[in-house]
C-alpha cells in the first residue's frame, strides 16, 4: 500500500490520467469505447511523437522551441517531394521517397539546433527560439504561403489506414506511435546512450569529467527529436492529405505542456518516456472528453494551464516535505 | 560546504574542476597575487578617471573601451555589437533603397515596431530580474478584445480601466506564483499562457470584436493620432522606454531588479525583499501590455481573439537581440529598443528592397544567434564552446 | 630538497621538476613529488600554494610547461583525466562529482558503461562489477540504488569504489572528510589503510594536521609553487611542518587581549529550529568576539540564519538591546543593527555581475527611499575602499573581477555600510589567501575593539583561537560547553567537542536513522 502511495505521489501524472479517464468514462457519452480511443491515440501522435524526443532533449537539460516549425517544414516536403522528377518514375514509390526527404529534412534541421548548441554554447532556448522563427520563414520560402496537397490519394489512405489486430482494426498511426514509444522508452532506459542523457543533464561537469563527449551527445538528441518531428510531419500531413505554412504553430508549447505534466526536469537529468506519453496522453483525454462532454474547446486552455501550474505547485510541496523529512533530527 | 574560488587561487576545496572546461584549456589565472591584473586594473582607473577629464572623444572612447588594457575588437563587438549592427543595417538600406531614408518611412517603422516595442519594455525588466514572461502575448488578446468589445458596450474611458485591471490581474497572479511561490517562471507563465488564451476565448466566445462607430470616438487617438506630426504610439513607446529606463537606473527598485537578476540569494541576505520586486516586476510587464493592447485595439478598432499570439517570443526575440541575458542581472531598456528598432527596420528594409516579408524571419534567426553568440563567445573569451 | 628514492620502493608516482605559470603567476616553480606504493604521502600548503594546479597536472587538466610526470617509472604525458584514470590514477574530489537521478552502479562506470550489441547496457555485467568493487570497501548498499537516497558518507564511498574501476597505483584524497561525521571519518581512514596495504599509494591533501599525523607516512609541504622539502610523519611535528608551510615560525605567545565586553546587545534564549538546532541560549556583548566552533551539521551557520531572520524557529526568542525581534527577516535584522556576513561569498555574499558600488549600496538601499543614489553608492565606494584597503580600480568595476581577499572586503564593507552593532560572521577567511586572512582577521580584533559585538563561526580551530574573547562550542545542534578568555586553547576547545561528541552520538544513536 505504501509503495502504491509513494508511486502515485512521485509520478502524479498516473493518477491523473486514471481520474481523468475515470471522470469522462462516467460523464461524457460515447468516451469509454474502443472506438474513441483509438482516436484518441491518433489525436495524440502527432504531439506525442515530437514529445519522445523533446523529452531525450529535456532530459538533457535543453529544450527545443522550433518542433512546430520543423513539423510545418517536414509536412511540406513530404507533400511536395511526391512529385519531384526524381521521384517520377518510381509511381506509388514515391511517397516513401519522399516519406525519406522528410525524415531527413527534420534530422538536418534538428541537427542544425544541436550543433548550434553543441559549437555555439548559446543557451538551448534562444538558439531554438531564432530557429522557430527562421524554420517559419524556410517554410513560407518554399510554400511560398500556399497549402500544398498530395495528388497521390494513396498518401491520405495510408494516413487513414488500419492494420486488423485480432477482431479490432487498429490504425496504423496508433500503432507506430505505440512502437514509437515503446522503442524511445527502450533507448533510455536500456542504452548507454539513453544513461548517459541522464548524465548529461543531471551532472554535466561530471559527464565532462567521465569522458562522455557532452556535445556530440546534445547533437544526436537534437538529431533524434529533428527525426521523430519528421515523422510526426508525415503522419499530420497523411491523416490531412496536405500541408499548410501555417502547420504546427503552438505545438511546441503544446508538447513542453505534456512533457512537463509528465514529471521531466526543465533543469534536465530527471524524466521518463512513458510518464511524458501519459502526460501527452492527458491533453488528447481532455481535449477529446471535453468536446464529447459538449464544453467549449475554449475551457481546455484555461484548465491545462491550470494543470500545468498546478503540477509545478505539487512538485515543490512533494520536494520540500521530503527534505523536511530528511531534515527531522 | 564546499566553496569555490578561482579568482583568489587554490582553496581549501581545492581541485575542483572547472565546469564543462575542457580538460586542456589553460584555465583562468589560478593564483591571487596577480600582476597582470593589478597593472589592467590601475590602467583601468586611470582610464575612468580620464573619462571625467576628457569631453565627448573620452566618453566615446570609454563606450567602446579603446582605452581598457585588455582591448580587443572581439569585445568591443560584443559589448556594441548591437548598435554596430544598428548602424550597418541602417546604412546599408539607405544605399540599396531610396525610400528607406526618409521621414515617413521611419515614422511608419517605428509605429508598427511600437506594440511589440512596448511589450518588450516591461519584458525587459522581467527578464533582467531573472524571470521570463511568456504570458505577455495572451494577455495582450486579452485585453484587445476587452477593451474593443466593451467600448461599444460601457465607453471608452471605463472600457480601458477594466481592460487594465484585468492586465493587472494577470500579472498579480504571475507574480504571486513566480514571486511568492518560488515557481519556475518560464512554466507558470507558459500555463498562464494557455489560461489567458482560454479566457479570452471563453469571454468572446469565440467570436471577433469591432469597434462600430470608429470615426467618432476619443479613443482612436491612442492608435491613430497625432501630436506635433509624430504618431502617439510612437510618443507612447519612447514616453515609457525614457520613464523605464529611469525606474532602472533611478530608483531603487531598478537597483533591487538588478540585485535578485543577478544573484537572488545575495540580494535577499542582505535584506532585498525579493517577493515584492519580482511581483512588481510582473505588474509593470502587465501594465505595458495593456497599455500595447490600448494602441492596438485603437489602431485596429477592431481585435481577433488571438490577436497577440506568438507575440510572446517575438517580444523575447527583440530583448535577446538587445543583449539582455536570460540568466537575469544585465539588460538595458535602451538595447532594448534599439533590438525592436533593429528587426522592425530589417523587416522594413527587407520589403523595401522587394523581398517578401517572411524573409525577416530569416534575417531575424541569423541576427537572434550571431548577436548570442558574440557576446557569449566574448564573455568566455573564445568564440567556439568549450564542449569537446 | 627531495629524499632519493629507495631503490626497493621504486615511486609509483613521480613528479620531477614541473613548472606550471599562468597569465602573470607562476603557479609552480620546479616542483618535485612522488609516491611510493603503499604509502600515504600528505600533501600541505596554504591557499594558493600550488597544491591543485600541482594535482591538476598529475590529474591530467593541465599540462606542465617544464619537467615530467611518470607513472611506475615510466614517464607519460596525461592529456585529460581520462588518460589518468586509465593510467591507474584516480582523483577523489571533495565535491562530489555524482548523478544523482542515475544508480550506484551507472555511477561508477560513467563514461565506460558495459556494452551489448546495438549500444544496449550490459546490465547484468555491470551489476556483478559493481558489486565486486563495493564489497572491496565492505560497502553494504546495493549497486541499484540511486545516488539520490545514499548519505554523502555513502556516496563519498561510490566515489572511492569509482576510484578503484581500473587497475589503480595511485588514489588522490583531496580534503575529503570536510563533510563527514566522525564515525564516517574513522571508517574512511580504515579504507585509506586497507588500500594502503594493498599497495596502492596514497596522496592526502588536508589542512587538518591532526588527521595528516594520523594518517600519513610522509609529508609533502608546499609553499607559493615551490616545494619546502619532504618529511617523514613519525619524525617531525606539528609546528615545523607549520612552519614551512606559513614561512615563519609559530608563535605560541599566549593571547593576553581578551576583552570581556560591556553591554549585552544580543540575547538568544531557549531557540529551537527544525532539523538544525535545539534548546540554544546565549548572550553577545558589545566590544567582544564570541567564537563558535563546530563541525559542519553542528548547526552553526544555522543558529546565525536564525537571528538574522533567515530561517525559522518554532520556539524560543531573540532580544536585540532588549527588545524582541517579532517580524524575523532580514530586513527587520539590519534595521536593529544586525548584519550578517555569509560563509560562501559568491551565492551568498555578493551579486557578481554587478560594480562595487552597487553591491556595497544593496543593504543601505533600503534606508535611501524610493531613489538610487549613485552618488552615495560611489562615496562608500571611497570610504571603504580607504577603510578595508580594497583593491579595486573604480565603483564601476564589477566585483566578478576582484581576487578572493578583495571580494570578501566588498562584502565586510556592504555590512559595515549599514552602521550594525552586531556583526555575525560566518567562516570569514573561506578560500582567502594567507595575507588577507591575517589582515581580516586584524580587522575584527579592531573592530570588535571599536564596540562592535561580534560573532565569528569558523570550523578552523586556530582562526577561533586567534580571534575570540569567548567560544562556545556546538554538537549536533547544542551547545555543549563556554569557554572564557585564557581557557580557550586547540586542547580545550578540541575536547568540548569530542568528549560530548561520544556521549551525545550513542545517545543519538538509538533514535534515528542512518539517513541524513
Amino acid at each position: 500500500m505504501d509503495k502504491f502511495k509513494s508511486f502515485f505521489l512521485e509520478q502524479p501524472i498516473w493518477a491523473f490520467l486514471i481520474a481523468i479517464t475515470v471522470f469522462f468514462s462516467l460523464f461524457a457519452p460515447n468516451f469509454f469505447d474502443i472506438q474513441n480511443f483509438e482516436n484518441i491515440l491518433i489525436q495524440a501522435s502527432t504531439l506525442g511523437i515530437i514529445a519522445l524526443g523533446m523529452t531525450l532533449v529535456m532530459i538533457n537539460g535543453n529544450i527545443d522551441l522550433s518542433v512546430g516549425a520543423i513539423l510545418a517544414f517536414c509536412a511540406v516536403v513530404m507533400v511536395d517531394a511526391q512529385s519531384w522528377p526524381i521521384f517520377a518514375q518510381l509511381g506509388d514509390w514515391a511517397i516513401l521517397g519522399a516519406f525519406f526527404m522528410a525524415i531527413l529534412a527534420g534530422m538536418a534541421l534538428g541537427g542544425l539546433n544541436g550543433f548550434l548548441v553543441w559549437k555555439t554554447g548559446v543557451n538551448a532556448f534562444i538558439v531554438t527560439l531564432g530557429a522557430m522563427i527562421g524554420i517559419r520563414g524556410l517554410v513560407f520560402v518554399y510554400t511560398q504561403e500556399q497549402s500544398l496537397f498530395a495528388m497521390n490519394f494513396l498518401f491520405s489512405d495510408i494516413g487513414m489506414s488500419s492494420v486488423p489486430l485480432g477482431p479490432l482494426a487498429v490504425p496504423t498511426i496508433a500503432i507506430l506511435f505505440l512502437v514509437l514509444v515503446a522503442l524511445v522508452h527502450l533507448l533510455l532506459t536500456r542504452t548507454v546512450h539513453g544513461r548517459n542523457t541522464f548524465a548529461v543533464g543531471g551532472n554535466p561537469e561530471a559527464a565532462v569529467n567521465a569522458g562522455i563527449r557532452v556535445g556530440p551527445h546534445m547533437f544526436v538528441n537534437y538529431l533524434i527529436l529533428g527525426g521523430l518531428t519528421g515523422l510526426a510531419g508525415v503522419t499530420l500531413s497523411s491523416q490531412m492529405g496536405a500541408a499548410t505554412p501555417n502547420l504546427g504553430r503552438d505545438y511546441e508549447l503544446w508538447v513542453i505542456t505534456g512533457v512537463v505534466l509528465g514529471g521531466t526536469k526543465l533543469a534536465g537529468g530527471y524524466g521518463s518516456i512513458l510518464r511524458s506519453f501519459a502526460g501527452i496522453l492527458s491533453i488528447a483525454i481532455l481535449r477529446n472528453g471535453m468536446n464529447m462532454m459538449q464544453v467549449q474547446a475554449f475551457y481546455v486552455y484555461v484548465i491545462l494551464g491550470g494543470i500545468l501550474i498546478a503540477v509545478l505547485i505539487l512538485d515543490k510541496q512533494l520536494s520540500s516535505r521530503k527534505v523536511r523529512l530528511s531534515e527531522q533530527v | 560546504m564546499p566553496s569555490s574560488d578561482d579568482s583568489s587561487g587554490e582553496l581549501t576545496s581545492g581541485t575542483r574542476r572547472a565546469a564543462a572546461q575542457p580538460p586542456r584549456a589553460s584555465g583562468p589565472p589560478e593564483a591571487g597575487p596577480d600582476p597582470v591584473h593589478q597593472q589592467s586594473q590601475e590602467a583601468l582607473h586611470e582610464a575612468e578617471e580620464a573619462v571625467v577629464a576628457g569631453g565627448i572623444g573620452a566618453r566615446f572612447r570609454a563606450l567602446l573601451g579603446l582605452d581598457s588594457p585588455d582591448f580587443s575588437w572581439t569585445k568591443v563587438l560584443a559589448k556594441q555589437g548591437i548598435l554596430l549592427a544598428f548602424v550597418i543595417a541602417m546604412v546599408g538600406f539607405s544605399l540599396a533603397s531610396d525610400r528607406f531614408l526618409s521621414f515617413d518611412n521611419f515614422s511608419s517603422v517605428l509605429r508598427q515596431s511600437s506594440i511589440i516595442g512596448i511589450m518588450a519594455l516591461g519584458v525587459t525588466i522581467v527578464v533582467i530580474s531573472g524571470n521570463l514572461d511568456l504570458s505577455v502575448g495572451s494577455m495582450l488578446s486579452f485585453a484587445t478584445i476587452l477593451v474593443v468589445d466593451l467600448h461599444d458596450k460601457i465607453g471608452p474611458a471605463p472600457a480601458m480601466a477594466v481592460a487594465l485591471v484585468a492586465a493587472l490581474a494577470c500579472g498579480a497572479i504571475n507574480g504571486t506564483l513566480v514571486g511568492v511561490l518560488r515557481l519556475n517562471s518560464l512554466i507558470v507563465t507558459l500555463g498562464m499562457l494557455s489560461a489567458i488564451q482560454g479566457f479570452t476565448l471563453i469571454y468572446s466566445g469565440g467570436q471577433n470584436a469591432d469597434i462600430t462607430n470608429q470615426s467618432d470616438t476619443w479613443f482612436a487617438f491612442f492608435g491613430r493620432g497625432e501630436i506635433a506630426g509624430v504618431a502617439v504610439p510612437i510618443l507612447l513607446f519612447l514616453g515609457l522606454a525614457i520613464i523605464l529606463e529611469w525606474v532602472l537606473h533611478g530608483t531603487t527598485f531598478g537597483r533591487r531588479v538588478f540585485a535578485i537578476g543577478s544573484k537572488a540569494s545575495a540580494a535577499e541576505y542582505s535584506g532585498i525583499n525579493r517577493v515584492k520586486t519580482v511581483f512588481f516586476s510582473y505588474l509593470i510587464s502587465a501594465f505595458c501590455v495593456w497599455c500595447a493592447a490600448v494602441v492596438m485595439g485603437s489602431r485596429v478598432m477592431g481585435s481577433q481573439n488571438t490577436v497577440g499570439k506568438g507575440y510572446e517570443l517575438l517580444v523575447l526575440a527583440a530583448i535577446i537581440v538587445g543583449g539582455a541575458s536570460l540568466l537575469g542581472g544585465s539588460g538595458k531598456i535602451s538595447k532594448t529598443v534599439i533590438g525592436v528598432l533593429l528587426l522592425g527596420f530589417i523587416q522594413n528594409g527587407l520589403l523595401l528592397l522587394g523581398f517578401s516579408y517572411w524573409t525577416q524571419w530569416l534575417v531575424t534567426w541569423v541576427v537572434i544567434i550571431v548577436a548570442v553568440w558574440l557576446d557569449v563567445g566574448a564573455r568566455r573569451g573564445r568564440l567556439l564552446s568549450p564542449y569537446a | 630538497m627531495i629524499q632519493p628514492a629507495e631503490p626497493s620502493k621504486t615511486p609509483v608516482l613521480s613528479v620531477e621538476g614541473v613548472s606550471k605559470s599562468f597569465p602573470g603567476v607562476k603557479a609552480l616553480d620546479g616542483v618535485s613529488f612522488e609516491v611510493r606504493p603503499g604509502e600515504v604521502m600528505a600533501l600541505v600548503g596554504e591557499n594558493g600554494a600550488g597544491k591543485s594546479t600541482l594535482m591538476k597536472v598529475i590529474d591530467g587538466i593541465y599540462q606542465p610547461e617544464e619537467g615530467s610526470v611518470s607513472i611506475g617509472g615510466e614517464t607519460v604525458a596525461l592529456q585529460s583525466p581520462q588518460d589518468a584514470k586509465r593510467r591507474g590514477i584516480a582523483m577523489i574530489h571533495q565535491e562530489l562529482s555524482l548523478v544523482e537521478d542515475l544508480s550506484v552502479a551507472e555511477n561508477l562506470f560513467l563514461g565506460e558503461l558495459p556494452r551489448k550489441s546495438l549500444g544496449r547496457v550490459d546490465w547484468k555485467k555491470l551489476y556483478a562489477d559493481s558489486r565486486r568493487l563495493l564489497d572491496r570497501l565492505n560497502c553494504q548498499f546495493s549497486p541499484r540504488a540511486l545516488i539520490r537516497n545514499l548519505t554523502v558518507a555513502h556516496k563519498q564511498l561510490v566515489e572511492i569504489a569509482r576510484a578503484l574501476v581500473y587497475e589503480t597505483r595511485v588514489v588522490i584524497f583531496d580534503e575529503p572528510t570536510t563533510s563527514l561525521t566522525d564515525r564516517e571519518r574513522l571508517l574512511l581512514f580504515e579504507i585509506i589503510r586497507d588500500l594502503r596495504s594493498q599497495g596502492v599509494g596514497i596522496v592526502y591533501i588536508s589542512h587538518k594536521m591532526d588527521e595528516i599525523f594520523e594518517l600519513s607516512d610522509r609529508i609533502t609541504v608546499l609553499r607559493d609553487g615551490t616545494p619546502q622539502g619532504v618529511l617523514e610523519t613519525a619524525e617531525t611535528d606539528e609546528d615545523s611542518v607549520v612552519e614551512r608551510m606559513i614561512g615563519r615560525k609559530v608563535s605560541h605567545a599566549a593571547r593576553t587581549d581578551f576583552r570581556s565586553g560591556e553591554d549585552v546587545v544580543l540575547q538568544v534564549s531557549d531557540l529551537w529550529s527544525r532539523g538544525a538546532f535545539r534548546e540554544v541560549s546565549f548572550e553577545l556583548r558589545s566590544g567582544e568576539i564570541l567564537g563558535f566552533y563546530g563541525l559542519i551539521g553542528s548547526g552553526r551557520t544555522e543558529i546565525l540564519e536564525a537571528i538574522f531572520g533567515l530561517r525559522k524557529c518554532y520556539r524560543g526568542e531573540i532580544r536585540v538591546a532588549g527588545e524582541r525581534l517579532d517580524k524575523h527577516n532580514p530586513e527587520e535584522a539590519i534595521a536593529r543593527g544586525i548584519a550578517l556576513i555569509p560563509e560562501d561569498r559568491k551565492e551568498n555574499g555578493l551579486a557578481l555581475s554587478l560594480a562595487c558600488d552597487r553591491n556595497l549600496g544593496m543593504t543601505v538601499m533600503n534606508q535611501w527611499g524610493n531613489l538610487a543614489h549613485p552618488s552615495r553608492e560611489k562615496r562608500l565606494f571611497e570610504e571603504y575602499r580607504e577603510k578595508l584597503s580594497i583593491k579595486a580600480p573604480g565603483p564601476s568595476y564589477p566585483v566578478d573581477n576582484l581576487s578572493g581577499g578583495n571580494q570578501q572586503k566588498v562584502v565586510i564593507g556592504k555590512w559595515l555600510a549599514t552602521e550594525p552593532r552586531i556583526l555575525l560572521v560566518d567562516e570569514p577567511t573561506r578560500g582567502i589567501d594567507v595575507g588577507s586572512k591575517a589582515q581580516i582577521h586584524q580587522l575584527l580584533r579592531d573592530l570588535a575593539a571599536e564596540g562592535y559585538a561580534i560573532i565569528v563561526v569558523s570550523s578552523e580551530m586556530p582562526e577561533i583561537i586567534r580571534v575570540s574573547d569567548r567560544v562556545l562550542s556546538l554538537y549536533e545542534g547544542r551547545i555543549v560547553s563556554e569557554l572564557v578568555g585564557e581557557e580557550i586553547s586547540e586542547e580545550s576547545v578540541g575536547r568540548a567537542i569530542t568528549g560530548v561528541g561520544e556521549l551525545a552520538s550513542t545517545a543519538h544513536d538509538s533514535n534515528t536513522s542512518p539517513e541524513s
